[in-house]
């Protein structure tokens, strides 16, 4: 196969390699791989720090999808015993109305962690949309957009959402279309500083001179291009959105009983830490969801630290 | 101060033997480098010419003990005035660095830091090596912008890199690597980036200090022409190998290899001119800003007759490329208008129909840029098929195929990216790409003048070819002349956004000339090694005289 593209490559005359790079300098033609064995060679050559932050993503994943197998109990099932101690039957105790704790981090991080992907998810398709249309656009409509984000931004977001909150009500629904809109705003300005440094290529002025639709232009042309930048954005708009759901849950105007939400549930039991000096762990107790909250956060940035640095184009000196 | 130590022309300077060089990509190492030697002695100018990716670069920067990221070296010796380069400690090296070597790099526009002022950063090295105090080092470096010929050489200095033009600035390059009064100078290609008429002046002031301070220089570029004027001896490079080592005339008039032989391959070819009165397009009076304030085009006037080329010539910034976005819609004159078939075609991009937008098409200078690096080849050429010609499906793989063919490639590369084409390649996916339109007339933005010389006479042939199998009319920008002659019909040359003079090949670079086309002219360098002094001197006895 190779020695059929090297010859192709002879007889078209081409003997010589794209402007000068050493990397590349070497007549041989480079092999085609498939897109699977290309990520499975960047896995290979991933660092601890992203196999351990791989791992403890699949793993709440895993939690999050079974969550009524994994968990001993309900999530809203009661027991008559409030602020119970471990034990055999309740491995981290009960909380201040008898619900076993165990059972609500389970199913919390189905709660927490479903919220937190829909509204990234959201936010990215308003930002992201808004911020390409801006980038291509670069006239009045970029203007209007940039303003009003300036104006949304020089907002502090978490008294904003606090205030949208209480107007709106703090249903799953309106507390996803909030955040979505608030954390947008970050978004649309990287996302419009990376496309506008790919919407002046040639490709994109061929596409135009082509006669192609702003359509087209985005999705095809450059959506391939900014992809990188924004999948490593997303991990840490997903950690932050995480942390704003829980702040939000902390001070009781996010995810409403009897959803379990870690957030929430470190508030309910907080009261517990002052029981610390007789019982150790009863003191814990309410640490173990911002533990959750922590250890996620932490594995989700080594993950996206290692992809930035992969697709940034940093070469390590060999 | 090379004549101040005891040491005189002559010696050797520079000795590497079988260098080798591995770099890495694609997962391994591959030889970059395969076993060169290089003299260099006091005095002399060594000219390292071959095609990009021949290694000529990557053993130059050797010269100096420095491979860049993603090399090393694994075999042979460097030896610098006596000192062991190759396996000197990175402390040495930043010693030598700066002071006795130094280094002119391509693009003096990247090398310069935009926030600090021309002088400070042209005896930057000077100082803090120690060579002699800035209060000297400055003083000197306005005596060295004097020779250098600079404009205002005592005030020049406390301009930033933003407030001169791309020749000034290499010139302050050179002043920089000058001031330490270095033993070895590496140029990198260091006039590739300027125009011709640029060039001449860039080279002269070049030739003259490293005469003047008798400095040994290695001299990188492709342009042999180039290398002919300024250097002693040439060593051509291909593969990471030697081809041949010889005096510079010896090489031009006597080359031993084939190789050497196809470098100047350009220029052998011949388009007999063929005139036509049948107009395909024409602009007419146009005026064009960007803006809507400053006015870049000044009553331009083109004609293209079908099925011939029209090549535009000019300096940068004279409005070439400025030209082609008027016909193509993307910058709407002013004034004046385009005739497409005698039909007035709407000026904005927007207006225009797909059928209209479809008979014109175009290629541009950096194939790199103009492909978008995630769609593989059968997108690329099969989107204008779908697009323009509505084909589905099967339909467009077979049309694609055949565009393939067309442009002597073929369908194993229809699944590529354009990161795994060459130079040559990709500039043939963009021919096929406009092809694929069926278009009437193409324009061509500086097509050839990223490439190599062999791979531009390849692209060149091509592109008659299908101007005689398809009935294709060109618009042609270009600053090279050399390809002008080879492939033009009529010539238009621009200047300040006017147009100088338009007319048959023949007449156009026939004397006698109006000021500028004779300039430009005269400009471009020939396969002579005489030929820059003379042309000074007949320039010089021109000003003296008038």
């Amino acid at each position: 196969m190779s020695s059929d593209k090297t010859q192709a490559a002879q007889s078209a005359g081409a003997a010589a390699e794209e402007t000068y790079s050493a990397a590349a300098e070497v007549g041989a033609v480079r092999k085609r791989r498939t897109r699977l064995e290309r990520i499975w060679i960047g896995l290979k050559k991933a660092p601890l720090s992203a196999w351990f932050g791989m791992t403890v993503i699949l793993i709440y994943c895993l939690v999050a999808l079974f969550a009524p197998l994994l968990a001993p109990y309900g999530e809203a099932q009661v027991f008559p015993v409030p602020y119970g101690p471990w034990d055999a039957e309740h491995i981290f105790g009960t909380d201040q109305i008898g619900r076993d704790v165990l059972s609500r981090l389970i199913y919390g991080a189905r709660n927490t962690m479903g919220i937190a992907l829909v509204t990234t998810f959201l936010s990215f398709l308003i930002g992201g949309g808004l911020g390409l249309v801006a980038a291509i656009n670069r006239s009045w409509i970029d203007q209007i957009l940039s303003r009003f984000i300036d104006i949304l931004m020089a907002i502090p977001s978490l008294i904003f959402a606090l205030m949208l909150l209480s107007i709106f009500g703090s249903t799953v629904s309106s507390l996803i279309i909030i955040i979505a809109i608030l954390d947008s705003t970050r978004v649309f300005r990287l996302t419009r500083a990376v496309a506008v440094s790919v919407a002046v290529m040639d490709y994109v002025e061929a596409a135009r001179l082509r006669g192609e639709g702003l359509g087209w232009v985005m999705r095809r042309e450059i959506l391939p291009n900014i992809m990188p930048p924004l999948v490593a954005e997303f991990g840490l708009r997903f950690c932050f959105v995480f942390l704003t759901i829980a702040a939000l849950s902390f001070l009781g105007v996010g995810i409403q009983p009897p959803t379990a939400d870690w957030g929430s549930m470190v508030r309910d039991n907080a009261s517990l830490i002052q029981f610390a000096q007789y019982d150790l762990k009863a003191g814990i107790t309410p640490l173990l969801p911002a533990a959750a909250i922590a250890l996620l956060t932490v594995a989700v940035n080594f993950v996206v630290d290692w992809f930035l640095h992969k697709t940034s184009g940093l070469r390590d000196e060999h | 101060m090379s004549t101040d130590n005891g040491t005189k022309k002559g010696d050797i300077l520079v000795e590497m033997k079988d260098i080798r060089i591995n770099g890495f990509s694609d997962e391994r190492w591959h030889e970059i480098i395969k076993g060169v030697d290089l003299t260099l002695r006091r005095g002399e100018v060594m000219g390292l010419i071959g095609e990009s990716g021949a290694g000529k670069s990557t053993l130059g920067k050797a010269a100096m003990g420095y491979t860049q990221p993603g090399c090393k070296l694994v075999g042979g010796t460097i030896l610098f005035d006596g000192i062991d380069l190759a396996h000197a400690s990175d402390g040495q090296k930043r010693e030598l660095w700066g002071s006795r070597i130094a280094y002119v790099a391509q693009s003096a526009a990247a090398s310069f830091n935009p926030a600090h002022r021309l002088i400070d950063q042209t005896v930057e090295a000077t100082v803090s090596h120690h060579v002699r105090p800035a209060r000297e080092a400055r003083a000197d470096a306005v005596e060295l912008f004097r020779s250098l010929q600079l404009p205002m050489p005592d005030t020049i200095g406390s301009r930033y890199p933003h407030q001169v033009s791309g020749g000034q600035l290499q010139r302050i390059m050179t002043a920089m690597a000058m001031s330490p009064r270095p033993d070895l100078i590496i140029f990198d290609e260091p006039t590739t980036a300027l125009d011709v008429t640029t060039q001449v002046e860039v080279l002269a002031a070049m030739r003259s200090i490293v005469e003047e301070f008798n400095t040994a220089a290695i001299y990188i570029t492709h342009d042999l022409a180039v290398v002919a004027q300024m250097a002693d001896f040439i060593k051509v490079l291909r593969y990471g190998e030697e081809v041949e080592e010889a005096e510079t005339r010896k090489m031009l008039s006597k080359p031993e290899q084939a190789y050497t032989r196809s470098l100047w391959a350009v220029r052998s070819i011949e388009k007999p001119e063929q005139p036509s009165d049948d107009i395909a397009l024409e602009i007419a009076d146009v005026d064009a800003a960007y803006g809507g304030r400053v006015k870049v085009l000044h009553d331009v006037s083109i004609r293209l007759p079908r099925g011939r080329t029209v090549a535009v010539v000019g300096e940068s910034g004279s409005g070439k490329s400025t030209t082609a976005r008027v016909i193509t819609g993307l910058l709407p004159p002013i004034k004046g208008e385009v005739r497409f078939n005698g039909q007035p075609l709407p000026r904005a991009l927007k207006d225009r129909n797909r059928d209209q937008l479809r008979r014109i098409q175009m290629i541009y200078q950096m194939a790199d840029t103009a492909m978008n690096p995630r769609q593989t080849v059968g997108d690329i050429i099969g989107r204008p098929v779908q697009f323009y010609l509505g084909k589905r499906g099967r339909e467009v793989e077979k049309r694609v195929i055949e565009l393939l063919q067309l442009i002597e490639l073929d369908e194993s590369f229809i699944d590529r990216l354009p990161g795994e084409l060459s130079g040559g390649q990709k500039q043939r996916i963009c021919i096929a790409r406009a092809l694929a339109a069926e278009p009437e007339i193409i324009i061509c933005d500086e097509v050839t003048s990223a490439l190599d010389q062999i791979v531009q006479e390849g692209i060149l042939k091509l592109l008659l070819r299908l101007q005689k199998e398809l009935g294709l009319t060109y618009l042609f920008i270009t600053h090279d002349i050399a390809t002008v002659r080879a492939i033009s019909d009529e010539i238009v040359v621009m200047f300040q956004g006017k147009v100088v003079e338009q007319g048959p090949k023949s007449e156009i670079l026939a004397p006698p000339h109006p000021d500028y086309t004779e300039l430009l002219l005269s400009s471009v360098p020939e396969m002579d090694p005489d030929w820059l002094t003379q042309l000074l001197k007949s320039r010089r006895a021109e000003q003296a005289a008038g």
